[in-house]
């Protein structure tokens, strides 16, 4: 009998030998050369999302597409999640750390709203506000572990007092807001051209939500012309006050590539 | 001999089907001293008398402020509403922390309800000798709380909670309709009263002896103490000067 508790429930010395712990790291007692690592770079991954204020709400928008390093490999990923009727997260990075915090956030929407006795016109009290504030909180909490998801996040809707709100969240537990912002490629190329229609507050208290949904548009297609990890088929939302117009398969439209063919200086051509 | 055998802890019911542990410690609620809370459609008010234990000693604090938006009032074990005032900061902080934003009244109160509930289902624990009353401004507007040791809660619109409340309980009872509509200045005048309904003849409000916390939409949680309530006693009891300003109580002074 073997009388110290760490022993119980484990295979006996005296019948199976002594445990073989050569298969462990050497941090563990084993004989393996590399300690035991959490995520070091993403495997399946989301390209960029693109989101903008306008005087009523939010409009945020994220292509369908999950590549596997450069192959297209999932062309059905829903990318933007609607958490409740003031507030959308779009996700860009890995998916799989997506479909985590989803995960989450859906079960913090069930506690939230579990056993509330709250007044059906008080609306929801998890604001966009405080879900970007929780969601801040999560990223940061993982990478100090050195666990980090492994996400660029842009969480669109109302505040609590239904103003538009529109902030980033990244792995590293960043975060800022703007009045137009964009993960990933779309920093870069899309980010530039929102700011025309947005400069500041000011202007994006003045445009209407069909402009922000045809600059969104503009934007995405921008993007499928130039980001080789895009797709045509996108996602797009509009978080207002009259709550949350989610379509998941659109398809860009009035493509022109004829721009392709002024590209010089690699590709095939010689000249 | 046998008194009551069923009364040595918490989790046996008598075969009347009570729990006497818990129903002893409603009792020391009700051996503290008065506080009342009313909500009107702006504004949440506390109000207490504090006690001395002696002349010479200082008042037993009575309201305690908890975060920006709310606080809580006691009556019964201070060092009990101490440890429960306590969570109830920790929780605050949390849910500013987290997720950015002041926890709802109803929220709080449902979380020390759980926690003085378990107290009374768990053996060798013993229920909390406090009640509380919870007020305060959040997302959906003023409100009042009153939570009991048993951890039972309710959303009150007034109430009177400690020793002799129920004459404080029969004047906001006589005053209900009013407090909906009432203002700032007309809500502490009725706390005041319904405070003064409950005291003993010879006894009197002064600043020394009351507590008052005030907060409303667009408005901090205060607690008024010491000289900031004399106005409100002053305005409240007008008649307070037909009788000769309590003799005796101030510290004798050379007049030269």
């Amino acid at each position: 009998m073997n009388h110290f508790p760490v022993g119980w429930g484990r295979p006996r010395d005296d019948v199976y030998g002594a445990y073989n712990p050569s298969y462990l790291p050497q941090s563990h007692g084993g004989t393996q050369a590399n300690p035991i690592t959490h995520t070091q770079s993403p495997i399946v991954t989301g390209t960029s999302v693109l989101a903008i204020k306008y005087k009523d709400g939010v409009v945020i928008a994220a292509d369908n597409l999950a590549s596997y390093g450069s192959l297209a490999r999932f062309t059905d990923v829903k990318r933007l999640k609607q958490f409740n009727r003031k507030a959308v997260v779009g996700f860009g990075g890995d998916v799989s750390d997506m479909q985590y915090l989803d995960r989450l956030l859906n079960s913090l929407d069930v506690e939230e709203n579990y056993g509330g006795d709250a007044p059906a016109e008080s609306g929801p009290h998890m604001s966009a506000k405080n879900l970007h504030a929780y969601l801040s909180k999560v990223m940061y909490k993982r990478r100090s572990d050195f666990n980090p998801l492994w996400n660029a996040m842009l969480v669109a809707g109302l505040d609590e007092s239904d103003k538009p709100f529109l902030a980033y969240a990244d792995l590293l537990g960043t975060t800022y807001s703007s009045p137009s912002l964009a993960t990933g490629f779309g920093a870069h190329l899309a980010q530039p051209i929102m700011r025309r229609a947005v400069p500041n507050e000011a202007a994006s208290r003045e445009l209407s939500k069909e402009q922000a949904v045809e600059c969104i548009k503009e934007c995405m297609k921008v993007l499928f012309y130039r980001d080789a990890r895009s797709m045509p088929v996108y996602s797009i939302a509009v978080i207002d006050g009259k709550g949350v117009d989610l379509k998941e398969d659109e398809k860009l439209e009035n493509q022109s590539w004829a721009f392709a063919e002024q590209i010089r200086g690699y590709g095939t051509q010689t000249v | 001999m046998f008194r009551n055998n069923y009364d040595n802890d918490s989790v046996t019911f008598s075969p009347q089907g009570r729990i006497f542990q818990v129903e002893y410690a409603q009792e020391a609620v009700k051996q503290g001293s008065v506080v009342v809370g009313i909500v009107s459609k702006t504004h949440a008010v506390l109000a207490a008398i504090k006690r001395n234990a002696e002349e010479l000693s200082s008042y037993q604090k009575k309201v305690i402020p908890i975060d920006t938006h709310y606080g809580v009032a006691l009556a019964g074990l201070a060092s009990d509403a101490r440890v429960l005032s306590n969570f109830m900061r920790q929780q605050s902080l949390s849910s500013r922390l987290t997720y950015d934003r002041p926890i709802l009244l109803s929220d709080i109160t449902s979380r020390i309800a759980d926690r003085a509930q378990t107290n009374t289902q768990q053996y060798g624990r013993r229920p909390y000798g406090v009640g509380l009353l919870i007020a305060g401004v959040d997302a959906r507007g003023p409100h009042l709380f009153e939570f009991q040791p048993s951890g039972v809660t309710q959303e009150m619109v007034a109430c009177g909670i400690g020793a002799r409340s129920q004459m404080a309980r029969t004047y906001l009872e006589r005053n209900l309709d009013e407090f909906e509509g009432s203002s700032r200045e007309e809500l502490i005048r009725h706390a005041l009263r319904s405070l003064k309904e409950s005291l003993a003849q010879d006894k009197e409000l002064t600043v020394d002896n009351t507590s008052l916390g005030i907060s409303g939409i667009g408005e901090d949680f205060k607690l008024y103490e010491g000289q900031d309530i004399a106005e409100f006693l002053e305005t409240t009891f007008e008649n307070k000067e037909q009788e000769p300003a309590a003799g005796g109580e101030g510290m004798e002074v050379d007049d030269s």
